[in-house]
């Protein structure tokens, strides 16, 4: 007997399950550890499968949110995973880190009253599922006889090769670090994201016949001119990501403890620094650690220096809280795990001791103007209210720019004045046969959005490779 | 895998391995570096390439054991494999046609000089190489400079061998000499030895470029952990480098940033150096945590 929809919307949002935090701030292991099967069936029964379905036009790959949900709520696992996997390919890895608040979950209809259905943890729970107990038959349309070079294995890459070898394209992937995932892997700690997951993507990538080719930095070890026109690629992805750290430019910035979020978070992740004296890679602990800015990447580089030992982690930003772009979960649970939060401040320089160490940070408080052209209200500096924050490490998560040893290297490629590249609505660059997406096309994003480039580029592709053959 | 071909010692604790990385190999020119992780689960190092073979598609490095991971990579042997080499990554040096130009390269940085003097020769310069070493033994590439350059200087510390004193002394002869004046100068080498060459050269006038080594991660402008100070200004020495005016580097900047992780350093070193059985659990451990 269906239920009615008055009852659904009696069942309270179900919880997540996870690590307490005086425990999981001793270690990197997942925070979150997924719903058991009760919680899901549960929780799947608040949805009440809307006829307009507002959540899915929040989705920017557009997942048949109710469809799924409804075979979880029958418990055919099965169907919710090929609901999935239909539109999203990495339904294991935006389980986790969409920011569902702003998107699907923003515009969930139970959400006007109560709690939003929690989308995220069901999409989640039905691709962890899925990774244990289903063996996935992807079905590969016959070779083409075309070859396609995809720049970069973050989610835009990764997206990319997999729907373009689906359509029977022989894809390469070139990655300039030796390990493939991009900040999935450099970037987005364990303890939210585990390697695992995006290491098993990579290999059902491999199984469908995708090469990864790691350590080749395209622009210095090959050139896009040199793939197309050498090595015979008939067009190329470039999905090479924003990683270029910005600096705040304030005095100080060449003390010892003082880390770009993308040299500290590489070094923990990465290069395993986490695990002590046992990795090669050092990384400075510091008793006390400052990270600067208010997005994920911010959240994430001080919940690891609290990992790390740092008493206090401290967060600094010069807006409010309200107005941080990182996902609300991450907030929560950084203050869970003890991250002392100061907002509406701004370090203005950083000091050191006689041999070069971070000693502390200068900082000063900020009111807040009028809102400014995103429309958040613009963080004024109050005279006179400086002050010290003590600590030995201090990380500038202040954003990312297009790192230009590509574009640099291939000077016909339209950029915008940020330098990102600039794209038609296919997704082609002003080169034709060349294609791009991702943060490298949009600026720091969000991982959908670039999976979202990244299969809107290889339908772009597609079309071009076929046109090519055609005429 | 990038197989090693050749490994052979020039120096105490100085190796020279040729790798198969045709890739690199390809679009090697002088001044180019390439980062090499010695094993999996190791670090990510910066290294010289010292010359190339683009029809083999083989690359040359010269590496000082001076930690564990370039004591690894010193114990290497042909045959053996580095499971990453990436590169050519920096920029190149700018060859020009500067009239008489001395190259100054002390212990390995004698390495980076090689291929610049062979190109440098090629655009019609005169060139002139000081090369220095504690003593007789510690002077490398002496023999390959010879047949390029038109003058060289070996230099040692003790007086073995060559000129006695550092290269800067020599350096400053040459300047001195009204019959050859010189029109440029470029340096590697410790930081020391950079900072003194500057130092001779900045009342002269005489451009000098000199080869960074900043502690690097990624190599391609992604962690801003190479950061030098040029001119006032923060530049990324692996994409806007690693050669800069030597007149405008912040030497005492760079001194101080490179020991930034000593303590962790020496543990490495002491962990390669430990007990053996210990360390293949470590590294078993090691290898299952980070390999992919
Ligand atoms: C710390 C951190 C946390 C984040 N948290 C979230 C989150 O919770 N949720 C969310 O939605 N988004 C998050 N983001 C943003 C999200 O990760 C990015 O928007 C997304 O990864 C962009 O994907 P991409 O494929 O365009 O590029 P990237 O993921 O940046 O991948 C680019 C890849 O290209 C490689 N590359 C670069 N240049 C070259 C070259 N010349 N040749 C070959 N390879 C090259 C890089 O090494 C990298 O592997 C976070 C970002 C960071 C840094
Ligand atoms: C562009 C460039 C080119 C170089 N070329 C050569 C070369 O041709 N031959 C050669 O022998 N050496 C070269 N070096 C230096 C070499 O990278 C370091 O000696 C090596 O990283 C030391 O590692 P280790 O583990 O053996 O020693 P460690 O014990 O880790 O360190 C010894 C010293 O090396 C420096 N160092 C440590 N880690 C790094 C790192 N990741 N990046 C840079 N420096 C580091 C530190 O100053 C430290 O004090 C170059 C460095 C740069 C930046
Ligand atoms: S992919 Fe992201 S936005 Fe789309 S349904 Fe899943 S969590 Fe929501
Ligand atoms: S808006 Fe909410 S309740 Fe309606 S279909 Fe979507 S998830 Fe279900
Ligand atoms: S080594 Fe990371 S930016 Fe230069």
């Amino acid at each position: 007997m269906p239920l009615k929809a008055s009852e659904r919307m009696k069942i309270p949002r179900q919880a997540m399950p996870e690590v307490p935090p005086d425990e999981r701030r001793h270690h990197f292991r997942e925070v979150n550890l997924g719903l058991p099967p009760e919680i899901a069936s549960l929780e799947a029964k608040r949805c009440l499968a809307c006829k307009n379905h507002a959540c899915v036009a929040g989705c920017p790959v557009g997942i048949d949110i109710p469809g799924f949900i409804a075979a979880v709520e029958e418990n055919d696992l099965e169907e919710a995973a090929n609901i999935l996997y239909a539109a999203n390919v990495l339904p294991g890895i935006t389980g986790r880190v969409c920011p569902q608040e702003t998107q699907c979950e923003e515009l969930c209809l139970v959400g006007k009253k109560g709690k939003p259905v929690a989308i995220g943890y069901l999409e989640r729970y039905v691709a962890d599922w899925a990774r244990l107990n289903l063996k996935r038959a992807i079905a590969i349309a016959p070779p083409t006889g075309k070859k396609v070079a995809v720049v970069g294995s973050g989610p835009a890459g990764l997206t990319c090769a997999g729907e373009l070898a689906k359509l029977g394209h022989q894809v390469t992937v070139f990655e300039a670090l030796h390990r493939p995932g991009g900040v999935l892997v450099y970037g987005i700690p364990e303890f939210r994201l585990p390697k695992a997951i995006v290491d098993q993507e990579v290999k059902t990538l491999e199984n469908m016949g995708v090469k990864i080719e790691c350590n080749v930095v395209v622009g210095a070890t090959v050139t896009l001119d040199g793939l197309m026109h050498e090595e015979g690629f008939d067009a190329v992805f470039v999905g090479n990501g924003a990683g270029l750290p910005v600096f705040q430019n304030i005095p100080g910035e060449n003390l010892k403890g003082v880390y770009s979020a993308n040299e500290y978070l590489t070094r923990v992740n990465l290069m395993s620094a986490y695990l002590g004296v046992q990795a090669d890679t050092p990384v400075l602990r510091g008793q006390a650690v400052v990270v600067v800015g208010g997005g994920n990447t911010a959240m994430d580089a001080v919940r690891t220096g609290r990992r790390l030992g740092a008493e206090p982690a401290c967060l600094v930003y010069r807006r409010s809280e309200k107005e941080m772009p990182a996902r609300v979960e991450e907030v929560h649970h950084a203050k869970e795990e003890g991250v002392r939060f100061e907002m509406l401040t701004n370090p203005v320089e950083v000091l050191g001791d006689e041999a070069g160490w971070v000693r502390s940070v200068r900082c000063q408080r900020m009111g807040l103007g009028e809102p400014d052209a995103s429309g958040r209200r613009r963080p004024i500096p109050i005279e006179g209210s400086e002050f010290e924050i003590p600590c030995q490490v201090f990380i500038e998560a202040i954003g990312t720019k297009a790192n230009p040893l590509l574009t640099q290297a291939t000077p016909d490629l339209k950029l915008n004045k940020w330098g990102n590249i600039v794209v038609d609505d296919n997704g082609m660059t002003s080169l034709p046969g060349v294609f791009a997406g991702g943060d490298i096309v949009r600026g720091g994003a969000t991982v959908i959005l670039a999976m979202g480039d990244g299969k809107k580029a290889a339908v772009g592709i597609h079309n071009y490779l076929s046109k090519a053959t055609a005429s | 895998m990038f197989p090693v071909l050749k490994s052979q010692w020039l120096a105490p604790k100085v190796r020279r391995l040729e790798i198969a990385a045709p890739r690199v190999a390809a679009r090697h020119r002088p001044g180019h570096f390439v980062i090499v992780r010695p094993y999996a689960g190791g670090e990510r190092i910066p290294l010289t390439i010292a010359d190339s073979d683009a029809t083999r598609g083989a690359i040359t490095l010269v590496i000082q054991a001076i930690g564990a991971s370039t004591e690894r990579l010193c114990a290497l042997q042909a045959g053996d494999s580095l499971p990453d080499v990436v590169g050519p990554l920096g920029k190149a040096t700018e060859i020009e046609n500067f009239g008489h130009v001395v190259l100054v390269g002390g212990g390995v940085g004698t390495a980076v000089i090689y291929p610049q003097a062979g190109a440098l020769k090629a655009k019609g310069n005169r060139v002139t190489a000081v090369i220095g070493g504690r003593s007789r033994e510690y002077v490398i590439l002496e023999q390959e400079l010879t047949t390029i350059c038109d003058a060289v200087y070996p230099c040692t510390d003790d007086g073995s061998y060559g000129y006695k004193g550092f290269v800067t002394g020599k350096l400053a002869e040459l300047i001195a000499d009204p019959a050859l004046p010189v029109n440029a100068v470029i340096t590697a080498g410790p930081v020391p030895m950079m900072k003194n060459v500057a130092e001779v050269t900045r009342d002269k006038g005489i451009l000098t470029i000199a080869s960074l080594n900043p502690i690097m991660v990624d190599g391609t402008g992604m962690c801003g952990g190479c950061r030098v100070t040029v001119g006032g200004k923060n530049l990324f020495a692996c994409v806007d480098g690693p050669e800069f005016n030597a007149h405008e580097v912040d030497f005492a900047s760079l001194t101080d940033r490179l020991t930034a992780y000593r303590d962790h350093e020496r543990v490495t070193w002491e962990r390669l150096h430990g007990d053996q059985a210990h360390q293949c659990k470590l590294q078993a451990a090691l290898a299952e945590a980070t390999t992919k």
